[in-house]
């Protein structure tokens, strides 16, 4: 199995006031195609500003991420850009829709950059907002949907490109145990139908269970990495 | 669909729910553009109008004029050209009206001849224009004889003639309505003149002939042989293209001077669009951060927003430019008693596609200070909710060079509008100046606000003072946008007063308030008799000779004037000085240097004489030096001995040359007398009889003077505080544009207090104590600021010394303060009375 993400000694600083601080410390790992893998970890542990890096967000102070067979590093903000466009996906705690836009709208948004067809693209975000459950509200703004609808349309958005790999962050942190499970259950349900790999980072040890590997961090390091049958200590 | 496509697809759908918001944005440039368009509109019309009526400016081809009889020379030149000709006499002269028993120092064209020859004499009725002349009968200009009651037929008495009033004066070509500010204008046949008893020694008169070229005349050689024969005699003439020129050019300075005080409304709506947009890109961090997350770049994000800021700066223009069109409607009303023609107006494309091009280019040049911010705003920001301050996103390369930018556009334009680079980098470094000081006065304010914030004071009080200084606070907008707007208008009000202060003499108890002038030697007994019998105190009664230069240290006026590079002033060469003699300085003048001698006994020796600072100057003269006057065909040799410093400002008589007694008793001579009268009735009652006893005497009423005066200042302050009124409407946009964009963190601090238990009037008390404050603040430095330019624009340009009037300052502060405290309150309307929660949700969207 090829690896879709490979991190190679990465570490990221900060400069707060006159010193550095070190939120991510050389850490290493790769993640083979296909399978779900939980960050998981206490707050400030590190986890997200790894997942920014994977993804592209951010650059590291050293290190290297190499995502689906790109080398990220040389690249500058508007090449990573294009590289999220095509085979990244994202879903947020915070939902992160824009505001202006219609759901529908919101879900087209990551192929229209990429300047496609409007045709196609529409009867696309339809389809996956109707595989989520709100073929209806398809012309509803972001304040006129409850969050568990928001966080659905998120992930209809992130899946509108057929990404390689799935970037979400606390999907649920902000969602109450119900819809929080449903939104579980339909990323996952996606993951598996699309054949995306899946990396998620969360608090909620029940929804890193859910998951083929775990990567524990504690105070930027890797302090465990669990895949299903197996276990790996940092 | 293209990448292209989408970037404006883009613009259109996150426009959609923002379009209210960006209105005060759209307003700012608005009223800019208004302004800009409006004035220049109007230029391009008036230039149209001289342009179309360019003949009528002068009534003919030509008018030659002297203050005396033509010499040969010149009368035989024109009478060569052929064609038609008119002759005048003009002067000014008391005319009595016997109806109302009035009189009034008028402006008397005593006129032979078929003029104006271009356009027409307009009267009521209108064949009185043509008719006067014949009939030996007047026209009289209309608004006197509405104030004195008068109409056509019934008469006036000019000297020693009573004429018959044929018609009313409504306008004479070329002459705009404010040529009878200062004397009603009245026309009388030329035939008879003598008559009058008018024509004296000593009467001022000006000889004027109007020509009417034949076909086939070369108006550029005629301007050609006058121009050599001016050289040589003193006269002075103007043809058609010159007074289009002089015309012209007073024109193109008033409108430019407009049009930057127009284009500073127009900044100050940049001021507000870069505020806005700021504001607005702030709450759409967010946003760009998601789009950069799923691909957008950094110029697909900013795009977006740019071309928001462009459409919207082309809507604001186009609304703006129409607007400025329908008011430039209005302004011929505010001007065209100072223009010589009428004025026909119409749409001038030019003009508005100009104001929608600067408006736009100024939208997008401020705009790019908050959207070249967003290149970037980071997609980590979707990970982390990050409180950023967008301007620090800006290099220091990139914010130098937007402000070059600026800079560079503020020169251009100004070096449009004036034609001079020197001019334009004053304005410009004088505006960046202004600016500059308001920034560090709100910088100096937030400090002080922040260190001196008394912790004994209530809550109320210490929150509304910390809202000065908060994150996102409006202090430095408001100061630089509203107090630039009051330093302008402000500015503006004190320099009229200032001016307006300094002819304030009618409560002056011991300043006269009438002059007599024009007293011949054997009338001077009988008109100071006349005073005495009214029981009036007589301030001065002083002799008056008139003389001409004729050499200064033996080199005589001739060879001055054929010298180009001579130092010596044209007009002090060439004029008739009207000198006094007296043994005694007056109270308006001091010695500067020299000795004064008041008398002497031996005529025949060098007179000393006393010449006044300012003329010195132009005659380029040295205390010592010798001049000879030409006294009525008498040479009397002098020498300056003294200099004086001269009062003019006192309306009295006062005297470029004073000579000692002794020398010019025996010359031809005439008196001028001052008077102070109790009241204007007894003023009035004197004037008549004086008139009435030695019709050849002016009166010259010091109190109908001064409200003329201030009439006329006041038209022309109204006029420029027109214009500057727009900049105080942009600085109120603005600010609302301000406060309203910073309406929901105010209603969420508004709920979060009152969820905390704060009462509805504690909430609306913080408010209104941080508006009172911004209100003080902004009030106090634009007026601070318009006191300094006053007081400099007094020193050095008036020299008067300005002493600021506190009544106005007072009102000034006031208005303003209530105007900010409006608009902010106004801002939190509604939000007092609604439950929080209802209040979040619906901001939230």
């Amino acid at each position: 199995m090829s690896h879709i993400l490979k991190i190679d000694q990465l570490t990221r600083r900060f400069k707060s006031g006159s010193k550095m601080l070190t939120v991510v410390d050389n850490v290493s790992f790769e993640i083979e195609e296909g399978i779900s893998c939980a960050i998981v970890g206490p707050s400030g542990s590190g986890k997200t500003t790894i997942l920014g890096l994977s993804a592209g967000l951010d650059q590291p102070t050293s290190g290297n991420v190499t995502l689906n067979g790109i080398d990220l590093t040389p690249l500058n903000e508007d090449e990573r850009a294009e590289v999220r466009n095509l085979h990244v996906g994202f879903v947020f705690q915070t939902f992160q829709l824009v505001p202006t836009l219609t759901a529908e709208e919101n879900v087209m948004v990551p192929l229209e950059l990429r300047g496609e067809a409007t045709k196609e693209v529409r009867k696309r975000a339809v389809q996956l907002l109707e595989e989520v459950g709100l073929g209806d509200r398809t012309h509803h703004y972001p304040t006129q949907l409850s969050g568990g609808e928001q966080q659905r349309v998120a992930v209809a958005r992130a899946f509108i490109n057929n990404p390689k790999i799935l970037f979400a962050d606390e999907p649920t942190g902000n969602l109450d145990t119900e819809t929080g499970e449903h939104i579980e259950n339909l990323i996952f349900d996606l993951n598996r139908k699309e054949g995306t790999t899946l990396v998620l980072v969360t608090h909620d040890l029940e929804l890193a269970d859910k998951c083929d590997r775990i990567i524990k961090i504690k105070n930027g390091e890797i302090e465990s990495d669990i895949s299903k049958g197996k276990e790996v200590v940092a | 669909m293209n990448k292209l496509a989408w970037i404006f697809k883009m613009a259109w759908r996150d426009s959609r729910s923002n379009r209210k918001k960006l209105f005060l944005y759209l307003a700012a440039i608005i009223v800019g553009v208004a302004a800009q368009v409006a004035i220049s509109s109007f230029r391009e019309n008036l230039n149209d109008s001289i342009n179309e009526q360019s003949k009528e400016l002068l009534g003919a081809d030509l008018e030659v004029e002297q203050s005396s009889p033509f010499y040969d020379e010149l009368e035989a030149y024109l009478d060569s050209l052929g064609g038609d000709r008119s002759d005048a006499l003009s002067f000014t002269s008391m005319a009595y009206f016997p109806k109302s028993g009035t009189t009034r120092l008028s402006q008397i064209t005593a006129l032979e001849g078929n003029f104006p020859y271009y356009g027409t004499l307009k009267t009521n009725p209108l064949s009185a224009s043509k008719s006067f002349q014949n009939t030996n009968s007047a026209l009289v200009d209309e608004p006197i004889l509405l104030q004195f009651g008068l109409e056509p037929g019934d008469s006036v008495k000019i000297g020693l003639i009573t004429y018959e009033i044929a018609g009313a004066l409504q306008d004479v070509p070329g002459q705009p309505v404010a040529a009878s500010f200062f004397g009603p204008r009245i026309y009388i046949p030329k035939q008879n003149i003598e008559a009058t008893g008018l024509l004296q020694r000593g009467s001022r008169l000006e000889y004027v002939a109007y020509i009417k070229y034949p076909e086939g005349t070369d108006p550029v050689l005629v301007d050609e042989t006058l121009d050599a024969m001016n050289d040589s005699l003193r006269f002075g003439y103007d043809d058609v293209a010159e007074r289009k020129e002089e015309v012209g050019e007073a024109i193109l300075y008033l409108s430019n001077f407009l049009n930057l005080i127009g284009f500073i409304a127009l900044l100050l709506g940049g001021i507000g669009v870069a505020s806005s947009i700021f504001v607005y890109i702030r709450q759409k961090i967010s946003t760009v951060a998601v789009l950069r997350c799923v691909g957008a770049s950094s110029n697909q994000a900013m795009s977006i927003y740019l071309i928001q800021a462009v459409v919207m700066g082309f809507i604001g223009s186009t609304i703006g430019a129409l607007i400025g069109s329908l008011i430039q409607l209005y302004l011929p009303v505010l001007v065209q008693d100072f223009v010589p023609v009428d004025i026909e107006l119409g749409l001038s494309w030019t003009s508005i596609f100009i104001g929608i091009l600067t408006g736009v280019s100024i939208s997008l040049i401020f705009a790019l200070f908050p959207l070249l911010a967003v290149r970037k705003i980071s997609p980590l920001f979707t990970l982390r909710s990050v409180d950023i301050n967008l301007s620090k996103l800006l290099s220091w390369v990139t914010r130098i060079t937007l402000f070059g930018l600026i800079g560079l556009s503020v020169v251009g334009y100004a070096w449009l509008m004036l034609q001079d680079i020197i001019a334009a980098l004053f304005f410009t470094f004088g505006l960046a100046f202004c600016l500059i000081l308001l920034a560090v006065i709100a910088f100096l304010i937030m400090a002080g606000a922040k260190k001196l914030n008394p912790k004994s004071f209530g809550y109320e009080f210490r929150q509304g003072l910390a809202n000065l200084y908060r994150p996102n606070n409006q202090t430095s907008t408001l100061l630089l946008t509203f107090g630039l707007g009051v330093t302008l208008i402000s500015s503006l009000y004190l320099t009229q007063d200032m001016l307006l202060g300094t002819i304030n003499f009618e409560s002056g108890e011991e300043l006269p308030n009438l002059a007599l002038y024009d007293i011949q030697y054997d009338q001077n007994d009988g008109v100071n008799q006349i005073i005495q019998n009214n029981g009036l105190e007589l301030l001065q009664n002083v002799p008056i000779v008139t003389m001409r230069l004729q050499s200064i240290n033996d080199t005589t006026v001739a060879d001055f004037l054929a010298d180009t590079s001579r130092n010596p002033r044209r007009w002090a060469l060439n004029r008739e000085y009207r000198s006094t003699y007296r043994d005694t300085l007056v109270s308006t003048e001091k010695i500067d240097s020299g000795e004064f001698i008041g008398s002497i006994d031996d005529p025949d020796k060098l007179v000393p004489i006393s010449v006044s600072t300012d003329l010195m100057g132009d005659l380029n003269a040295q205390v010592g030096d010798t001049i000879v006057w030409d006294v009525q065909g008498i040479p009397i040799s002098s020498y300056i001995a003294s200099t004086r410093i001269v009062d003019w400002q006192t309306p009295q008589p006062n005297f470029f040359v004073v000579f000692p007694t002794g020398v010019l008793e025996p010359a031809p001579q005439f008196f001028a007398t001052t008077v102070n009268t109790p009241d204007r009735e007894a003023s009035l009652k004197l004037q008549q009889e004086i008139v009435q006893s030695f019709p050849n005497v002016s009166a010259i009423d010091v109190g109908q003077i001064l409200s003329t005066i201030r009439e006329f200042i006041d038209k022309i302050t109204f006029v420029i505080q027109f214009i500057g009124l727009f900049s105080i409407i942009t600085g109120l946009i603005v600010l609302a544009g301000s406060a309203a964009t910073s309406r929901f963190q105010r209603i969420r601090e508004a709920v979060l207090l009152r969820t905390l238990g704060a009462k509805q009037r504690q909430v609306v008390k913080i408010q209104v104590i941080e508006y009172v404050f911004l209100g003080i603040m902004a009030a106090l430095t634009g007026l601070s600021l318009s006191v300094g330019a006053s007081a400099l624009l007094g020193y050095f340009y008036f020299d008067i010394d300005f002493i600021p009037n506190f009544t106005i300052l007072g009102i000034e502060v006031l208005i303003l303060i209530s105007l900010v405290l409006l608009i902010g309150l106004l801002n939190t309307r509604g939000i007092h009375n609604r439950p929080p929660l209802e209040i979040l949700r619906d901001q939230a969207s």
